[in-house]
C-alpha cells in the first residue's frame, strides 16, 4: 500500500488512527504491543505466586552443587562429587558425540538407499523403497527401543563368554558383543611423548600427520589441475593421493609404538579396550537407520531435480557417464540435497534428546532428567536446555543460510 | 529395400509400413529379467545380494509369525505350548488388547465410547479430506468435537451444549458482521461467544447433578492406542488456524507482529519436542493461576499444539509465497481490503497448495505422540514399557509387542502418506 | 544477410558420406517409433525433417548420437559404426554437436564454463586454449561479452545460441538440431535462425528438425518428411513445397502453410 498525502495537514481526527495509511500500522502495532505486555504480565504474576507459595525462588546456584550421581559413558573426567554443571558439560559432549556419529552414518545409510532406489536392477529398487517406507512410518522412538531391546535382551550377559566351553565366544578374539555393549579393542602408545597422561600429545601429533595428509592430497589435486589446464592432460593421481594417505601415518603409528588393548574378560566383565555402551549403540544405530530413511528420499530427489536433458545434453557432448555424473548432475542435485540434509542433521540433534528413554547420559538426560529431579530446580533446568538445543539449531541455521546464498543459481 | 540414398532423391513412400513386433530379444519377461535384474555382471551380483536378504530376513520372521501361539496366559505357558520351537507369543496381545488400545485405567464397560467416537471420526474427517463429498457434511464435522468430547470424558451433557451454542452463536453474529468489517466480525463472534459461555457456565452449575447420561472419566485415565490418536487429532486440528495466524504474521508488514512470529516459531522449531513437553509437565503449572489445577493431558495439548503450529505455520508459509505475485496485485486493484483478499483469495488457494506439507506435519506429530511415555503418560509405548512388560505374567515378551506397536504406527501413517501423495497428484492436475 | 544469401544449390555438397542409416528400427516398449528407416547423408548437406508430431523425427535424429539406442539395423557416423562399443559412442559424440529444444545449458556452470566443459574433459585441451576457441565462437553467435553470466540470466534467444556455440566448441563436423526455435518468442527465432544459417554457409553438415520452414527453403538442399515412423517423402525445398506428392505431406503442408 502507497502512502497517499493528505492535503488536509495539522487537521487530525483520532479516526484517522485506524483508517489513515499512516497511522493504522503504528496504531494496530501499539494494540498488539499493549496486548502482549499484559498477557506476560499475567503470566509473570501468576509465576511469581506460584513460587512465593512453594516457597521457591529462581537461582542458578544449584549448577555449582555436587551432582552427587554417576555416569557410566563420560567424555571428560566425572565422579559422583563433581558439579551439576560438570554434569550438564558431560551430558552436552555425549549429545554432541551422539548427534556427530549418527550424522556420519545417517548420511551414509541415506545416500547408499537413495542412489539404490534410482537402481536399474528391480528388486534392489524395491527392497530400498520398503526399507524407507517402513522406516519413515514407524516412530523413532520405538526404534531406539526395539535396538536397544536387541542390545539387552538377546545379547548374551559377559559371564556367557566365561569357561572353556562357553556359550558365546568374541568375534575374531577382538570384539565383544555383550548386553553391557560392545567392546573392541583400543589404541596405545608404547613409546613417544606425554606417556603419563593418555598419550595426549602423541593422539595430537596423529592427527598432525593426517592434516598434513590432507593438504598433501589438496597440493596433489591442485598441481593435476594446473597441469590439465596447460596441457590438456590429466594425470593420474590416485595412487599418489593414497600413498599420502597411508605412509606417513603409518610410519608415525609405528613409531610410536602403537598396540591394541583387546579387550578380555576379567571377573564378571570386561576390561580393557574401548567399551561402547548398549544405550549409545541403541541411540546412534536408531537414529542413523531412522534418519537414513528421510535422507535416502531427498537424495533421490535431489538426483531426479537435475532434468533428463542436462544429462542428455553432457551426453552429447562427449562426457562419460562417470564425468556426467561428477561434473554436470552432482553439483546440481547437490543444491537441492543439502538444505534438506542439513535439516535432517538438525532433527538428529534433536531427536537425539530421546536419549533418555535408553538412559544414556546425554543433556536432556542429566541436566533436564537427574539434576531436575534432585533439585527440583524445573524452571532453570529448562531453560537451561532449550537454550542449549536452540543454539545448536541457531547455528546450524546460520552455517545453512551462508550456504544457500553461496550456492543460489543466477537467474534473471 | 534401400533404395533411399542420397542420388535417388526424390522418393515417395507409395505404402505404409504396418507397426511390426519387436526382436524377441526386446520383448516380453526375457526383456524385462535382462534390463531389470541382469543387466550387468555387477547388477547380477546385486540381485542376487537382495534374494539373500530377502530369504534372511522371511526365514527370520515368517515361523516365528506362523508358528505363534495366540492362546495362552502367560510367558511361560507360551514357552510350554511352544515346546522349544520358534514361534512368537501372541498372547498377549489377545490378553491385553484391551490396555494396548485404551490404557488400564478407562472403565471396561465403557470402552464402546472410544470406538464410537473413532468411527464418527471417521465420517467428521472424510468430507475434510476429499473435495468431492458434498460440503453439507462439514456440518457434522463441526458438532463432531463436542460429541467426542462427551463421549469420551463423559458429565454433564450441558457442558458440550453450552460450548456448542456459544461457537455457534459466535459464528452467526461473525457471519452478520463480516461483511462490513473482518475484525468486527472476528471481535463481535468472540464477544458473543464469552456471552453465551459464561451465562451458560452458571446453567451448568446450577443444574450439575448426579444424572448424567455417560459416567465422567477423568483424563488421567486415557491411555493406550487412544491416547496417542487423541493427541495428534487434537493437536493438529488446533494447530492449523494458529499456524494460519502465525504465517500471516511473518508475512506482515508490521515489524512488530514480524518479529513476534518469528521469534516463536524459530523457538519452537529449535528446540525438541521433549523439552516442550517437560515443560508441560514440570513448568507450565506455574504460569496458570494460584490453585487451579489443570490437568496434564490439557498442559501437554498446550506445548504439543504450539509446536506443530509453528511447523505448519512454516508448510503454509511455503504455500503463500508459492502464489504468483499477480494474485495478491489483482485482489489489491479490485478494491479487497487485507482481511478481504487473505479471506477470498490468497488463503484457499495457498492452503490447498499446503494441504500435502501440512498432511506430512500431522504424520510426523501422530509419531511424535510416543514421547509423552517420556513424561510417565500411558500411551501405547507408555503401556509397553510400563504396565504390560512389567508384570509378572508377560515380562520378556518384547518383539510381540513392540512389533505390534511398530505395525499399527505403520498402518496408519502410511495410509496418510499414501493419501497426501494421491492429493499432490490430483492438485498437480487440478487447473489451479 | 539478404544479398549474401546463397541458395543451396550452390552451397557445396561432396561425395562423401557422413551418416548412412540402413534399415534402423526402434520401438518403445511395443510400438514401433522408428520403421525401416533408410537414409544417406553426404558431407556438407543440409536437412531438414519435418513431420507431425510422434511422428519419430526427434527419435531419429537422437539415435544418430546414441541418445537413444536402436534396435536393429545400422547407424554409421564418419565411417564408424553405432554398436554398444563405448569407445564407438564416445567417437561419434565427439564429433557429433547437438542443439536442443530446451537448450539443457548446465545452469550452475558461466556461459563461457558451459562452452569449455566438454573439450577441457573430452577433448583434453588445455584450459587457456579451450578459452580461446570457446570466445571465438561466442563471437560468432555475437554474445561474447555475456561469458560471464550464468544461463539463468540470458534470453531464450541468446541461451540458444550459447547452445549452438557450445556445440560448435567440440569442433564437430556434423550437427544436430531437435526443434531449436520452437521453445523461443517469435523475435528471438530470427537470431537463432540466423546463426544456423550462417553455419550452413560454411558448409556444416546438418540435420534439422523444425517447423520453420521459410528455414528450409531457403538453406535445405533436402527435405525429409516423416509420419509413424516411417520416412514418406523427401525432396529438394522447391519441389516439396510447391509440388508434394504424397497426400499425407499434402494434408501437413496445408496445417502448417494454411494460416
Amino acid at each position: 500500500m502507497t502512502t497517499l498525502t493528505d492535503p488536509a495537514k495539522g487537521a487530525f481526527r483520532p479516526s484517522m488512527l485506524l483508517y489513515d495509511t499512516r497511522y493504522r500500522s503504528l496504531t494496530l502495532q501499539a494494540i498488539a504491543a499493549i496486548v502482549l505486555a499484559l498477557c506476560l504480565m499475567y503470566l509473570y504474576s501468576n509465576l511469581a505466586d506460584n513460587l512465593r507459595a512453594a516457597g521457591l525462588n529462581i537461582s542458578f546456584g544449584f549448577l555449582a552443587d555436587t551432582a552427587g550421581y554417576d555416569i557410566n559413558q563420560t567424555l571428560i573426567d566425572y565422579n559422583s562429587q563433581s558439579s551439576n554443571l560438570r554434569a550438564a558439560v558431560v551430558g552436552i559432549l555425549n549429545t554432541l558425540l551422539v548427534a556427530f556419529l549418527a550424522c556420519v552414518t545417517a548420511t551414509i545409510f541415506g545416500v547408499l538407499a537413495g542412489v539404490l532406489r534410482l537402481s536399474p536392477n528391480w528388486l534392489v529398487r524395491k527392497l530400498m523403497a520398503f526399507y524407507v517406507e517402513i522406516f519413515r512410518n514407524i516412530p523413532v522412538l520405538i526404534w531406539i527401543i526395539i535396538i536397544f531391546t536387541i542390545m539387552t535382551a538377546v545379547l548374551p550377559a559377559p559371564s556367557a563368554f566365561r569357561g572353556d566351553d562357553p556359550d558365546s565366544s568374541m568375534l575374531f578374539n577382538l570384539a565383544a558383543f555383550t548386553n553391557r555393549g560392545i567392546y573392541i579393542p583400543g589404541p596405545y602408545f608404547t613409546r613417544g611423548f606425554g606417556l603419563e597422561g593418555n598419550g595426549g600429545l602423541n593422539w595430537i601429533l596423529v592427527i598432525a600427520v593426517l592434516i598434513g595428509s590432507l593438504i598433501g592430497t589438496r597440493a596433489v589435486t591442485a598441481s593435476a589441475n594446473a597441469k590439465q589446464e596447460a596441457t590438456g592432460v590429466r594425470p593420474k593421481t590416485l595412487w599418489i593421493n593414497l600413498a599420502i594417505w597411508f605412509v606417513p601415518i603409518i610410519v608415525v603409528l609405528f613409531a610410536l609404538g602403537l598396540q591394541w588393548d583387546i579387550p578380555a574378560l576379567r571377573g564378571f566383565n570386561f576390561g580393557g579396550g574401548i567399551q561402547i555402551g548398549g544405550p549409545l549403540i541403541a541411540l546412534w544405530f536408531a537414529l542413523s537407520i531412522y534418519t537414513g530413511a528421510f535422507i535416502a528420499e531427498n537424495v533421490r530427489a535431489g538426483i531426479l531435480s537435475v532434468s533428463k536433458g542436462q544429462t542428455e545434453a553432457a551426453a552429447a557432448l562427449g562426457l562419460r557417464p562417470r564425468r556426467v555424473m561428477s561434473l554436470v548432475v552432482l553439483p546440481q542435485a547437490l543444491r537441492v540435497i543439502v538444505p534438506p540434509l542439513i535439516s535432517q542433521y538438525l532433527n538428529i540433534t534433536k531427536n537425539s534428546s530421546l536419549a533418555i528413554a535408553v538412559g544414556y547420559a546425554d543433556i536432556t538426560a542429566t541436566l533436564g532428567g537427574i539434576t531436575l529431579n534432585q533439585t527440583g530446580r524445573a524452571i532453570e533446568c529448562v531453560l537451561l536446555l532449550m537454550l542449549f538445543y536452540l543454539i545448536i539449531s541457531l547455528l546450524i541455521s546460520a552455517f545453512m543460510n551462508v550456504y544457500n546464498n553461496s550456492m543460489k543459481l543466477k537467474e534473471r | 529395400m534401400s533404395d533411399t540414398h542420397a542420388e535417388s532423391i526424390p522418393f515417395v513412400r507409395e505404402t505404409t509400413l504396418p507397426q511390426a513386433a519387436p526382436p524377441t530379444a526386446e520383448r516380453g519377461v526375457y526383456k524385462w529379467g535382462r534390463e531389470n535384474l541382469f543387466a550387468t555382471p555387477a547388477n547380477a551380483l546385486l540381485t542376487l545380494v537382495s534374494i539373500y536378504v530377502i530369504y534372511v530376513v522371511l526365514s527370520a520372521i515368517l515361523p516365528w509369525v506362523l508358528n505363534g501361539v495366540w492362546n495362552a496366559g502367560s510367558l511361560s505357558e507360551c514357552r510350554e505350548i511352544l515346546a522349544g520351537t520358534r514361534g512368537g507369543c501372541f498372547a498377549v496381545l489377545v490378553d491385553r488388547w484391551e490396555q494396548l488400545f485404551f490404557g488400564f485405567k478407562y472403565p471396561s464397560d465403557q470402552l464402546w465410547r472410544p470406538t464410537l467416537t473413532l468411527v464418527l471420526f471417521f465420517f467428521a474427517v472424510a468430507p475434510v479430506l476429499f473435495f468431492d463429498l458434498p460440503r453439507k457434511l462439514l456440518a457434522f464435522t463441526a458438532v463432531f468435537p463436542f460429541l467426542a468430547y462427551w463421549l469420551i470424558w463423559g458429565g454433564p451433557i450441558l457442558v458440550p451444549i453450552v460450548a456448542l451454542v456459544g461457537v455457534g452463536a459466535g459464528y452467526v453474529v461473525y457471519s452478520r458482521l463480516v461483511a462490513q468489517s473482518f475484525a468486527g466480525g472476528f471481535f463481535g463472534g468472540i464477544a458473543a461467544a464469552a456471552v453465551v459461555w459464561f451465562l451458560g457456565g452458571y446453567l451448568v452449575d446450577a443444574t450439575t447433578g448426579p444424572s448424567s447420561l455417560l459416567d465422567a472419566v477423568p483424563s488421567r485415565d486415557l491411555g493406550g492406542y487412544m491416547l496417542n490418536f487423541m493427541l495428534g487429532v487434537t493437536c493438529v486440528s488446533l494447530s492449523v488456524p494458529i499456524g494460519i495466524a502465525l504465517a500471516l504474521g511473518r508475512q506482515s508488514s508490521m515489524p512488530l507482529i514480524k518479529w513476534l512470529s518469528v521469534i516463536f516459531i524459530e523457538f519452537i522449531r529449535g528446540v525438541p519436542l521433549i523439552t516442550l513437553l517437560f515443560v508441560a509437565s514440570v513448568m507450565l503449572a506455574y504460569f496458570f493461576p494460584p490453585n487451579s489445577t489443570v490437568d496434564l493431558f490439557l498442559r501437554v495439548v498446550i506445548m504439543i499444539t504450539m509446536f506443530s503450529s509453528a511447523y505448519i505455520a512454516e508448510v503454509i508459509r511455503g504455500g503463500l509465497a508459492a502464489l504468483p505475485k499477480g494474485q495478491y496485485e489483482a485482489a489489491d486493484s479490485l478494491g479487497l481490503d487485507y482481511a478481504q483478499s487473505m479471506r477470498l483469495i490468497i488463503l484457499p488457494q495457498a492452503l490447498k497448495i499446503s494441504i500435502p506439507g501440512i498432511v506430512n506435519i500431522a504424520v510426523g506429530l501422530f509419531k511424535d505422540t510416543t514421547l509423552v511415555s517420556v513424561i510417565s503418560m500411558f500411551d501405547l509405548v507408555g503401556m509397553i514399557r510400563g504396565p504390560i512388560l512389567a508384570s509378572t505374567d508377560w515380562n520378556g515378551v518384547y518383539w510381540e509387542l513392540l512389533g505390534f506397536a511398530a505395525l499399527l504406527f505403520f498402518v496408519v501413517c502410511y495410509g496418510i502418506s499414501q493419501y497426501s501423495q494421491w492429493l499432490e497428484r490430483r492438485l498437480a492436475t487440478d487447473h489451479r | 544477410m539478404t544479398e549474401a544469401v546463397k541458395t543451396p544449390a550452390q552451397m557445396a555438397v561432396s561425395d562423401e558420406v557422413a551418416i548412412s542409416i540402413q534399415n534402423m528400427n526402434k520401438w518403445f516398449g511395443s510400438f514401433h517409433v522408428l520403421r525401416d528407416i533408410d537414409l544417406t547423408v553426404n558431407r556438407g548437406e543440409r536437412i531438414v525433417i519435418c513431420g507431425p508430431s510422434g511422428s519419430g523425427k526427434s527419435t531419429l535424429i537422437r539415435c544418430i548420437n546414441a541418445l537413444e539406442e536402436h534396435q536393429k539395423g545400422s547407424i554409421e557416423v564418419d565411417g564408424t559404426l553405432l554398436s554398444s562399443d563405448l569407445k564407438n559412442i564416445d567417437k561419434i559424440r565427439s564429433e557429433v554437436g547437438m542443439c536442443f529444444q530446451h537448450f539443457n545449458l548446465f545452469p550452475h556452470l558461466t556461459i563461457l564454463e558451459n562452452c569449455t566443459l566438454a573439450p577441457i574433459w573430452v577433448r583434453k585441451t588445455p584450459k587457456k586454449e579451450a578459452v580461446e576457441t570457446a570466445m571465438h565462437f561466442l563471437e560468432k553467435v555475437k554474445i561474447p561479452d555475456q561469458a560471464d553470466k550464468y544461463p539463468g540470466q540470458l534470453s531464450g534467444g541468446q541461451q540458444q545460441r550459447v547452445a549452438i556455440a557450445r556445440s560448435l566448441c567440440m569442433r564437430p563436423r556434423i550437427m544436430l538440431f531437435d526443434e531449436p526455435t520452437s521453445a523461443l518468442d517469435p523475435e528471438m527465432i530470427k537470431e537463432v535462425l540466423d546463426t544456423m544459417i550462417e553455419l550452413a554457409e560454411e558448409g556444416m553438415t546438418m540435420l534439422c528438425v523444425t517447423h520453420e520452414m521459410g528455414f528450409a527453403r531457403q538453406v535445405a538442399n533436402r527435405v525429409i518428411f516423416m509420419d509413424q515412423g516411417q520416412i514418406v517423402e523427401q525432396n529438394e525445398p522447391e519441389e516439396f513445397f510447391n509440388n508434394p506428392q504424397s497426400p499425407r505431406t499434402q494434408l501437413f503442408l496445408s496445417q502448417i502453410l494454411g494460416h
